[in-house]
């Protein structure tokens, strides 16, 4: 509960939904491009910038105390964790 | 005596604890949904002509449809919690029933989409399915657990959000005590990314 976030006004969440809608445009053409193992790449970091404005905006991460953030690693640590290391077994078994 | 007793209530109101016990919550949901898109990328990437096939069976159409609905109704649960803030009682419970309706406009389409792989004969240990590659299977299996699974969390939000909406019409979400649909509001936010990464891994690897 922090005051900085009453300062979000209705025009700045247009704005970021705005945004995300766009995002996701991008993400539909880049695929029709063809672009093979890149594709997967864009449509991921894309996806990644959307959950990211997600998160600060529409989740308020921005206007919390840092502990939310710092606390967010670790579940993203724990499974960046659990796919590397699952990947280093698929690709050299 | 009354009046202390009110004062009290509110000092002892903590709301970065309840909103740490919700993101606590939020990360085993993380947790939940990252098995299944770790075991969708290592059959991918064990299977990735089947999987290229099999996606550009699902239309994109509905898939962006669906995206762009959910994205819409993040923007409305934002702006219901911006509204109770600052004490608009009927804006935040318009924006609180227009988040309802499109997670109920989702379900609808998610319906029709299912529908009609079904009536194609796709659908979880089919005979048609059956008859297909191994990939294929693997994928129409993820595809229906992953939207599946995230479906029941949609339907488990329209719960929620319903129960938020009648408490805001009862004066008991207001705006000094809003922090039950401020966490409504980050679990529904979770259900939106979940989708965000959903979309294009199941509809757009063509």
């Amino acid at each position: 509960m922090n005051d900085k976030e009453q300062n979000i006004s209705t025009g700045a969440y247009i704005g970021i939904w705005a945004a995300l809608i766009v995002l996701t445009g991008i993400t539909v053409w880049v695929a029709g491009l063809h672009l093979g193992n890149l594709s997967t790449i864009t449509a991921l970091a894309i996806a990644t910038v959307k959950t990211t404005l997600v998160l600060l905006f529409f989740m308020h991460l921005r206007y919390e105390k840092p502990l939310f953030i710092i606390m967010l690693f670790a579940p993203i640590v724990t499974l960046a964790t659990i796919i590397g290391l699952t990947f280093v077994d698929v690709w050299f078994r | 005596m009354a009046e202390l007793a009110k004062t009290s209530e509110a000092v002892h109101r903590d709301y970065t604890g309840a909103k740490i016990g919700m993101w606590l919550f939020l990360f085993t949901e993380i947790l939940l949904f990252g098995g299944l898109f770790l075991v969708y990328a290592v059959y991918r990437t064990k299977h990735q002509a089947d999987f290229h096939t099999a996606a550009a069976e699902l239309s994109v159409a509905i898939g962006a449809a669906n995206t762009m609905i959910l994205l819409t109704s993040s923007l409305t649960m934002a702006l219901a919690i911006a509204a109770i803030r600052r004490s608009a009682k009927t804006a935040s419970i318009v924006f609180q029933s227009l988040t309802i309706l499109f997670a109920v406009i989702f379900l609808v389409n998610k319906y029709f989409e299912w529908g009609a792989k079904i009536g194609h004969g796709l659908y979880p240990n089919s005979p048609e399915l059956l008859a297909q590659s191994h990939g294929t299977i693997l994928f129409y299996g993820l595809y229906y657990v992953m939207t599946g699974l995230h479906a029941l969390h949609v339907l488990i939000g329209i719960g929620l959000l319903l129960t938020m909406l009648i408490l805001t019409v009862r004066d008991r979400i207001t705006n000094t005590d809003f922090v039950k649909l401020e966490n409504s509001g980050l679990y529904w936010h979770l259900v939106d990314i979940v989708w965000i990464y959903l979309f294009p891994l199941l509809y757009l690897i063509t």
